[in-house]
């Protein structure tokens, strides 16, 4: 060990920020990187339920079946456009965000107010559209116990010549109960996203009014809109992996 | 001295220390303080009571391993209805085994253990003047305590607390009407959980930060005591494994209480017929929670060990052996924790070449414990050892962490495990390994840092008729227990009496009972001896281990801010006992050495930072992060 009385301010020893953030920012990323694996465990147990499916006689749905609807557009066949609206809306509120971010950098209290309105309106809109999509599967028979998203076999040989646009319609006949697990992991999944969006749009709103009334101005800095932009885009990305995982895959 | 020169160091942190003036109300002091070394007292005194409750029901379960077949009229009047005619109830032993690991594991051994110690160190050996959200602390206790009241209130129900094993596995905890337990005990059971979590992450998140940002002028990471690279490593685990709990618990739940499948296959009840729930897997919530069990089971000796290092190296006088390889240790036991939990799964059909895979990481695991076995009796070796009891309690630690880790080897062994799963080998090794061991730890933290959190000191004498008493009970009732596990008794059975082939034991039984009853009257010593030294202690002084840590260079009686004027800034490692140089046998960190030039290198900075003060580009801070954590490059 050292003996002599020196006081090093080098980056790790002590007595400043070794990553040169705050430690409110430094806690979001730590927050994150837990909630990261919250979302690991789900997708994980998804994975391995779905895995346990292949080859099996009730097999798995697939997704460009079960969500190929888009709203006005009854009966018509629509291969996952929908989601990939909402998927476009939510990284365009991230984009969003990102300009909210930069314009507090700039300390333009006007344009970090402009923007996170329009962030906390697309995370409005992707719930909106969540919503519809829920209805719609709920309609069709998925629940938190069943799920009727498997074709007779008839049925499934008609569903492999479906065409973009082909007018679509099911009888119940056509249908049987398919694996459980599709829709119940379907509403926890994209659920607890939904929750956390939600979460984020009551946060991007509570932020917004305090840069309405100035707080962040007085402050110096907006460094409170940066920590929430990490969690939106934070959900934003989980939401990638939501996407591909149970929608494209 | 040249103290003046510190002056210099002017952080936010300071503004903080001038604010306290005014004396805060008694509930903003003592019930919803965001005091750090208040909340660790909160932390410390719930954890002790939810000690003694576990012990309790471990005394009453070993009751009736010892005497299945007598009844006891106290049991009774104590248990009512759970126990008629002075017999426990299957279901309500059951219950009790279950309790008891779940308050032990969680309750005593993370919260209590983790909780008071990195609230009460973290902040005072850093050099801080609180954690770095004093508010999210208050929080996390409050959301520990509600825990607590939520898995305790389960014993007030119809059908009792939840019983299916401290695990509690599918599909016993996830059909409400597999056992009576399985209802509203096992619903309360998760919430309690759940809040635990969250108490754990607002708790881990703070601790992380603090220990990263908060550290003062000189204290690099390789000048921090041990105990804090230890609470560190701890929070990391606690915030990557519990919210995998967390996964786990939301899928149970579903499953509990809407229908759902995702951890029952097909099933038959018997009474009820088939469920209709189907088409999920009991395995995957092994997994799950398994990947939060095994780092939760160094969540739970992480601190300990930690806490082991600073007092064996203060108490013997002399340097720890090896800070390096002791921090390094830490490290490769916290990134090997989270790839060995299939090491509890070995008899659950997993694929051999997965099962042979798991062994040897768990395997692996033997070398750094080995390491910090070794440097602690290095440490110990030729050194001017002081009997304290804090002392004798952490070589306690090291002799049970031997003894119980030894069988860790055998436990790791795929093959040798497919014998001894689930019997009483299983249960004596981790009693010793994480329950005896761990325990150890916390009393010897106690018995250290007493004078730091009340002022007072602890009666030594008490403190080693304690010491002994327990330390010979901890033998005396796990070590018996090998025996029995390698002759095929199994854990949680009610009524061995039943069981012609384990006659033999019984005699065993009775002597593990009565040890374990010295073991419990053992801890009424350690609780007059606590409780009266609180308010009737003698005044500790302020360096009474002649420590070198931090801590001490802050007054006996507890400011708000830590220390009155400005935070001591530091000067070398924790360790300089004994050197030949001075008349003094420890050198505090904060001590400005003789005739030793005092500079700052650069100016000084304020901690507050923000992003357009970066001087240094992000790609360096990230490697030489990665330098200074795995090669601990002087700063």
């Amino acid at each position: 060990m050292s003996n002599s009385a020196t006081v090093s301010t080098k980056t790790w020893a002590g007595g400043r920020s070794p990553f040169n953030v705050s430690y409110g920012k430094l806690m979001m990323w730590v927050f994150l990187l837990s909630d990261a694996f919250t979302f690991s465990s789900l997708l994980v147990g998804y994975g391995a339920i779905r895995f346990s499916y292949s080859g099996s006689a009730t097999p798995w749905p697939e997704p460009s079946t079960v969500f190929n609807h888009f709203p006005f557009a009854h009966g018509i066949n629509l291969p996952l456009l929908f989601v990939s609206l909402m998927t476009f809306i939510l990284i365009f509120s991230s984009v969003t965000m990102v300009l909210a971010v930069e314009a507090g950098h700039r300390n333009s209290k006007a344009e970090v107010a402009k923007y996170m309105v329009y962030t906390i309106l697309g995370g409005a809109a992707f719930l909106s559209c969540q919503a519809w999509e829920w209805t719609q599967f709920i309609h069709e028979g998925g629940r938190l116990d069943s799920n009727l998203f498997n074709f007779t076999n008839e049925a499934k040989i008609k569903a492999d010549h479906l065409k973009l646009f082909d007018h679509v319609h099911w009888e119940l006949a056509d249908k049987q109960p398919g694996p459980v697990p599709f829709a119940s992991l379907f509403f926890i999944v994209t659920g607890f996203h939904g929750f956390h969006v939600l979460s984020g749009v009551v946060i991007n709103i509570v932020i917004w009014l305090n840069v309405v009334r100035g707080t962040y101005e007085r402050r110096g800095h907006y460094e409170m809109v940066e920590k929430v932009g990490l969690y939106w885009h934070f959900v934003d990305l989980v939401w990638v992996f939501v996407f591909t995982f149970y929608y494209l895959i | 001295m040249s103290t003046e020169t510190l002056t210099a160091t002017h952080t936010h942190q300071d503004e903080h220390a001038h604010h306290e003036h005014h004396e805060p109300s008694f509930i903003r002091k003592y019930v919803f303080s965001t005091d750090h070394k208040m909340i660790s007292k909160q932390f410390l005194i719930t954890g002790i009571i939810m000690g003694c409750l576990g012990m309790l029901m471990s005394l009453l379960f070993r009751i009736q391993l010892a005497w299945p077949d007598e009844s006891f009229g106290f049991l009774e009047s104590l248990l009512g209805k759970w126990a008629k005619g002075g017999k426990i109830d299957p279901n309500y032993y059951m219950a009790l085994v279950t309790i008891h690991g779940t308050i032990m594991v969680f309750y005593v051994l993370t919260a209590g253990l983790s909780g008071t110690f990195s609230n009460l160190l973290i902040p005072l050996q850093v050099g801080a003047r609180d954690m770095a959200s004093p508010f999210m602390n208050m929080l996390s206790y409050w959301f520990f305590f509600a825990s607590s009241v939520v898995l305790l209130s389960s014993f007030a129900v119809e059908t009792g607390p939840a019983s299916s094993g401290w695990t509690v596995y599918p599909p016993l905890s996830a059909l409400q009407k597999a056992m009576p337990g399985s209802g509203l005990g096992t619903t309360l059971w998760l919430v309690a959980i759940i809040l635990f979590i969250v108490s754990a992450l607002l708790g881990g998140i703070n601790y992380i930060v603090t220990v990263l940002n908060m550290r003062t002028k000189g204290m690099s990471m390789n000048r921090l005591p041990l105990t804090i690279w230890a609470f560190l490593l701890t929070a990391c685990l606690g915030l990557l494994s519990f919210p995998v709990l967390l996964g786990a618990g939301l899928f149970l739940i579903f499953d509990r209480s809407f229908g759902t499948s995702f951890y029952l296959s097909d099933i038959y009840l018997n009474g009820i017929g088939a469920m209709t729930n189907s088409g999920g897997s009991p395995i995957m919530y092994q997994h799950l929670f398994w990947f939060l069990g095994h780092p939760e089971v160094y969540i739970i000796l992480l601190p300990a060990l930690g806490i082991t290092s600073e007092v064996i190296a203060t108490n013997a006088r002399k340097p720890i052996f090896g800070y390096s390889a002791m921090v390094i240790s830490l490290l490769s036991i916290a990134v090997l924790s989270f790839i060995v939990w299939g090491h509890h799964m070995f008899i659950t059909g997993m694929n051999p070449f997965l099962g042979t895979v798991f062994m040897y990481v768990t395997l692996i695991i033997a070398v750094p414990s080995a390491v910090k076995t070794f440097n602690y009796l290095a440490t110990l070796w030729k050194g001017n050892i002081r009997f304290t009891p804090a002392m004798m309690f952490a070589i306690g630690l090291v002799s049970f962490f031997i003894s119980g880790g030894l069988t860790g080897i055998y436990l790791g062994n795929a093959a040798l495990d497919v014998q001894l799963h689930d019997s009483y080998f299983v249960v004596a090794h981790f009693h010793l390994v994480m329950g005896s061991a761990a325990i150890f730890g916390m009393f010897s933290g106690i018995y250290h840092w007493f004078p730091k959190m009340f002022g007072r000191m602890m009666n030594n004498t008490l403190g080693s008729i304690h010491f002994w008493l327990t330390f010979a009970s901890a033998y005396m009732v796990f070590f018996p227990m090998h025996f029995m596990g390698l002759a095929g008794v199994p854990r949680r059975y009610y009524q061995f009496s039943l069981i012609p082939e384990f006659g033999i034991w019984m005699n065993v039984n009775i002597f593990i009972t009565v040890s374990a009853f010295l073991g419990g009257a053992a801890q009424l010593l350690f609780l007059y001896n606590f409780f009266r030294s609180i308010f009737k202690g003698k005044p500790a002084t302020q360096n009474p281990w002649e420590s070198n840590t931090l801590e001490w260079s802050a007054p006996i009686k507890h400011l708000h801010g830590n220390w009155p004027g400005d935070i001591p800034a530091v000067y070398r490692g924790p360790h300089e006992y004994s050197r030949p140089d001075r008349d003094l046998d420890y050198f505090p960190q904060h001590e400005v050495g003789n005739g030793e030039p005092v500079h700052y290198e650069a100016p000084a900075e304020t901690q507050k930072t923000y992003a357009s003060d970066n001087k240094d580009s992000a790609t360096k801070v990230f490697f030489s992060s990665f330098a200074h954590l795995f090669l601990l490059k002087k700063a």
